[in-house]
């Protein structure tokens, strides 16, 4: 197990390195860029300007000077905020992450409930069901589904406001203050969770149909035991399993932002500070933010690997 | 007698050799999974709708008609007019051309390079398959959305003229889309290369090439499928995604994305949702389709897989 582990943590500090090097490289070779967009500056200015931030080296080079501050958790400046990246980051990244844990909470939830019970009852019109819902939640552009809940709920019945975090001009405190953001939280965390609900309901139920056919449970049947123990107690662990890994996948998700979905309705969170960034070519916001969530990814797949050498010892014999 | 009996035997033999292909096997089964028909037949229809329909329309694409403009559903005009009084209906019938030729354009790409790099990373090992999987390794764990937004905005900075970006739209794409391919193709060849026939062709001495291409690859066609039947899917999701931000298929070209824009017009979005719901749900409907005709494909090609 030691020596796995020891094999996969080296392996993603190659990924990691290669990760880092090409996104590096990507972003040195896009074309224009924060001072070559601005028009007002003279040539003489802007080559100032371009020494200043360190532009006008080859690439390796300026990549070693950029792992080095990096690791000092150095990551630039925003040239559009004027603002330190890390300190812009972590300004917005927590909004993007409050919807992001509610939404995988619930999703999760939804997922091991009715992927298990369609699982149990199989052919059923419950499963039926069931699975249209999720081809169809599958399916959704998610830029479609939040206009259309937008629309319903936000124009039409009135209920749910259509979109930021607080009202325009709200002062409110407290208690007051987080009901107000729950307020404006509701149809952001719906639209998430049925968004990703489809294909993790799917992989339950699937586990779940797996599982049932081993020989155990029918011995466990055959046993005497209950249909509630056999399948609660003796299934549902073994069917769960697998899926420890997948929460580990889920570790960038909590800090992506959702692209898309703040666009809509206006959430102040990190997915619009990416798409800012793309259109006023302010790159060392978006590289920096790209290198954290590869990083997370990388970091995600390890753990996957790990705990599902933890978990299931099969693996490790490889 | 006896040419009797060896009568009753040939026709027997002969039933045996008529016991069907795989592919009508498949076929077979695919037609009783009545969700997997329904979408076929809507898919088609889809087809000739976008590619057909345009020439049964009595209005012309881009045609500006100021007479006309913002005009609801009507007789004239079933699904209604845009804000330069173009028909709708017919404007998402020539979105429809290019959203799902860029889907199918994308998965053919994505395919083409997904499975010639999984075949040659896992037929040859080593060096090369450390690179190759290394590579897809890097390329999967980029956020996929943010990779495709900087491509689009690289497309913008080129200033790549309208017409040209469609063809840029599905290589970007496919180039998002080939690493889980060459993974998925890298691991058929794994296990196929251990079975006995191609102990068979190392006998007779064939060619890596003729390996590769002719014993290979064709024994992943069924895996394939499917998986190239999500990615039109996924392709359009993403293309459409894209475009609805404005860094895909930028107007005046239609895409099913980018006549969403339309909703990002609170007054559009508010007093006319023709404007904005027919492509929506075009998008919806088509995607549903695809993703349950590959879900019966892959019932239907692996029974033992039937759940």
């Amino acid at each position: 197990m030691k020596q796995y582990v020891l094999q996969r943590f080296l392996q993603m500090i190659v990924i990691l390195f290669g990760t880092s090097f090409i996104i590096f490289f990507l972003f040195a070779i896009l074309p224009g860029d924060f001072i070559d967009s601005n028009i007002s500056l003279t040539p003489q200015r802007a080559q100032e300007l371009k020494s200043l931030y360190g532009l006008d080296q080859p690439i390796l080079h300026r990549y070693l000077n950029w792992l080095g501050n990096a690791l000092h958790g150095d990551f630039g400046y925003s040239l559009k905020h004027q603002e330190k990246v890390l300190s812009l980051l972590n300004k917005y990244v927590w909004n993007s992450f409050f919807v992001a844990i509610f939404a995988l909470i619930l999703t999760w939830s939804i997922a091991l409930l009715t992927g298990v019970l369609s699982a149990i009852k199989q052919y059923s019109w419950f499963d039926g069901a069931v699975t249209f819902l999720v081809f169809a939640a599958m399916s959704f552009p998610s830029f479609f589904i939040s206009l259309l809940f937008i629309k319903w709920f936000g124009v039409d019945l009135q209920i749910l406001p259509i979109g930021g975090m607080i009202e325009t001009g709200s002062e409110n405190t407290g208690v007051s203050y987080l009901l107000e953001v729950g307020k404006h939280m509701i149809l952001p965390v719906t639209i998430l969770t049925l968004l990703s609900v489809g294909s993790l309901t799917r992989y339950f139920r699937t586990g779940m149909l797996e599982v049932i056919r081993l020989d155990y449970i029918r011995t466990a049947r055959a046993k005497g035991l209950k249909e509630r123990v056999v399948i609660f107690k003796h299934a549902l662990k073994n069917a769960i399993l697998p899926a420890i890994t997948l929460l580990a996948f889920e570790l960038p998700g909590l800090f992506s932002g959702a692209i898309i979905m703040e666009q809509i309705f206006n959430w102040p969170g990190v997915g619009r500070i990416q798409l800012e960034s793309v259109s006023f070519r302010d790159y060392p916001v978006l590289m920096a933010f790209t290198m954290f969530l590869s990083c997370l990814t990388i970091i995600g797949n390890f753990l996957a690997d790990v705990t599902y050498a933890a978990v299931d010892p099969r693996i490790r014999l490889r | 007698m006896e040419t009797q009996s060896l009568l009753v035997k040939q026709q027997n033999s002969k039933t045996i050799v008529k016991s069907p292909s795989l592919w009508k096997q498949t076929y077979l089964r695919l037609k009783k999974n009545k969700m997997a028909m329904v979408s076929l037949f809507f898919l088609m229809f889809m087809f000739l709708l976008s590619f057909i329909g345009p020439y049964f329309s009595p209005y012309i694409l881009d045609r500006t008609d100021v007479a006309n403009m913002n005009q609801p559903p009507s007789a004239s005009h079933w699904l209604g007019t845009d804000n330069y009084g173009r028909d709708i209906l017919t404007r998402l019938m020539m979105a429809g051309q290019i959203s799902l030729t860029i889907g199918i354009a994308a998965m053919f790409l994505s395919i083409l390079i997904g499975s010639l790099l999984g075949a040659i990373s896992g037929f040859y090992r080593g060096i090369v398959d450390l690179v190759i999987m290394r590579l897809a390794d890097i390329l999967m764990s980029i956020p996929g959305l943010p990779l495709l937004l900087m491509m689009g905005a690289i497309l913008s900075e080129w200033k790549v003229p309208a017409e040209y970006r469609l063809y840029l739209i599905m290589i970007m794409l496919s180039f998002v889309g080939w690493p889980g391919l060459a993974r998925l193709v890298r691991g058929q060849i794994l296990s196929l290369k251990e079975q006995p026939f191609m102990q068979a062709t190392e006998v007779l001495g064939l060619s890596d090439r003729r390996k590769i291409f002719h014993h290979l690859i064709p024994n992943t066609v069924p895996i394939l499928l499917v998986v190239a039947t999500l990615n039109v899917a996924g392709s359009i999701l993403s293309e459409s995604a894209l475009s609805y931000l404005g860094l895909g298929v930028v107007p005046p070209t239609p895409s099913w994305g980018n006549m969403m824009d339309a909703a990002n017009n609170f007054m559009d979005f508010r007093k006319r949702p023709w404007l904005w719901i027919p492509p929506g749900t075009a998008i919806f409907l088509t995607v549903v389709s695809i993703n349950l005709l590959g879900d019966g494909l892959r019932d239907a090609l692996d029974p033992k897989l039937r759940r």
